[in-house]
């Protein structure tokens, strides 16, 4: 018996074999990979998870793969921190950060990627494609170095440097692209369809998005294989956290997990490109698309794939979308970096602000479980925070001027005190 | 014969009017919907428009200049 049904049409129902398609020939809507649960039912326990690689891949039996050969990018099995220090200030007692800011690219791109360049390769795609501004160019290009395929992957010409190199040093085909962002995104649409290249979230988009369902296996296995009663997300296409919803209730129907998940799923968007929370707050399904105009870049997606499926999930929850400011980001980012001591990119200061008004607005109870998930590392957008840090004390090279200025800065400390 | 899928969403003042109809009289493309939803604030709607590659850029061209969103079906495709 087969662990895969097949691809199925997340609109009409329609069901078709495991190819390398996206969308449904009748309806055109998205298609998802199917499972047959029970098939999956004996094959999975808490165990064989436990002797597995320290790696997304020990979920092995829940993800789009049969018996083709893995790339292994060592992605997943992030800490799950337990945020004393943060949870404290926010009068929450059981506060996790999942900081998946260390992972081989720095981001939680790492684990769909993983999937996505699997299945390229196994399907017999020579190239490996993605149209990024950042995280998933890094993620595309590394997977592709690490499993000999070529990698072309499209960015806007006006990317940050920094952001350039961290795609560049892994040496894809790196193509910059003049234009606005609906440019860039017609022409990728175009390309995908012309070159026959598998694009990770485009083609290949229905196994890529599969891997977004390991935060949340692991989360639930760091947990003692229980489910959060909080799951807080930075949001941009929508497709993460339509996963970790998935993945959560999956657990549950393979017998991972006891209790059927009752997770409040939120979505976090930063003010300036938050089409999913405007749809939540103008109480409908139909999401408008936005112009993005925020620091938090790695969420500022105007048109989200999945805005629908997103709200969906959160009715289906009891959960709620909220966004911040881009101060509010930035004082996100701070406040984990400066209580938890972990650097995350402006994503995550997304997520750590919309926990921060969720906690103060008394919708989370003091001793509810709260996972907030932090997606990427903060040196990816060190501008966002760079003038906002106190100076470093610049000193000649004595003892006196050292003392000095120590004294000058204990006496601020205490009268700040 | 090219096709392209887009998906079209319409500003309220333009909702009630038939411009995938105006689209297929104006240009030589053929109009194919396959989803729609059209609420009192908004509409959109998932179409194949059929035709000469070159013909088919005029008229999304022209949907563009009557105040219609034009995106790829995927959505956004640029990722962060």
């Amino acid at each position: 018996m087969s662990r895969l049904r097949g691809l199925q049409c997340r609109e009409c129902g329609h069901l078709y074999g495991l190819l390398p398609i996206h969308v449904c020939e009748l309806c055109f809507g998205p298609l998802e990979v199917a499972y047959d649960y029970d098939a999956i039912r004996p094959l999975v326990s808490r165990e064989a998870i436990a002797a597995g690689p320290q790696t997304i891949w020990r979920y092995r039996a829940l993800l789009p793969v049969e018996d083709e050969p893995i790339i292994e990018t060592y992605a997943g099995c992030t800490p799950l921190v337990k945020a004393d220090n943060l949870g404290r200030l926010l009068g929450l007692n059981q506060l996790y950060v999942k900081n998946d800011t260390v992972n081989p690219t720095f981001s939680f791109k790492d684990r769909p990627v993983a999937i996505a360049g699997t299945k390229a390769r196994a399907f017999g795609f020579d190239t490996f494609a993605c149209a990024s501004t950042g995280n998933l160019a890094a993620a595309v290009a590394a997977c592709g170095a690490r499993a000999g395929m070529r990698a072309v992957v499209f960015i806007p010409a006006d990317l940050e440097p920094s952001k350039v190199t961290n795609i560049g040093i892994y040496d894809p085909t790196l193509v910059a692209v003049h234009g606005n962002y609906d440019d860039v995104n017609r022409l990728c649409s175009e390309i995908a369809d012309k070159y026959g290249w598998a694009f990770a979230n485009i083609n290949v988009r229905p196994y890529y998005a599969e891997g977004s369902k390991t935060l949340a296996y692991e989360v639930a296995e760091q947990l003692g294989w229980r489910t959060p009663d909080h799951a807080i997300v930075p949001t941009g296409s929508g497709s993460m956290f339509t996963k970790i919803w998935k993945g959560f209730q999956e657990l549950h129907r393979v017998g991972l997990v006891d209790e059927a998940p009752r997770t409040r799923m939120t979505v976090a968007q930063a003010t300036g490109c938050a089409p999913v929370v405007d749809a939540f707050d103008r109480r409908t399904l139909n999401v408008a698309p936005v112009k993005p105009d925020t620091i938090a870049k790695s969420l500022a997606i105007g048109n989200p794939a999945d805005g629908y499926y997103s709200l969906k999930v959160i009715k289906e929850t009891g959960g709620w979308a909220v966004s911040v400011t881009d101060a509010e980001v930035v004082e996100g980012i701070k406040l984990l970096a400066q209580t938890e001591g972990i650097f995350a990119e402006t994503a995550g200061g997304v997520s750590v602000a919309v926990a921060r008004k969720l906690a103060e607005s008394g919708r989370i109870a003091p001793d509810e479980t709260v996972v907030v998930y932090v997606t990427g590392n903060g040196l990816k957008t060190p501008e966002a925070v760079a003038d906002r840090l106190a100076p470093p004390i610049t000193i000649a090279a004595t003892m006196e001027a050292f003392e000095a200025a120590l004294a000058v800065d204990q006496r601020g400390a205490a009268a700040v005190a | 014969m090219a096709k392209q899928r887009v998906k079209f969403t319409f500003p309220p003042e333009r909702i009630t009017q038939p411009l995938i109809y105006n689209m297929g009289r104006q240009f030589d493309v053929v109009t194919n919907i396959r989803r729609a939803n059209v609420t009192r604030d908004r509409g959109w709607v998932i179409l194949e428009i059929s035709g000469e590659t070159a013909e088919i850029e005029r008229a999304v061209e022209w949907a563009l200049n009557q105040g219609v969103r034009v995106d790829p079906i995927e959505g956004d495709i640029v990722a962060g």
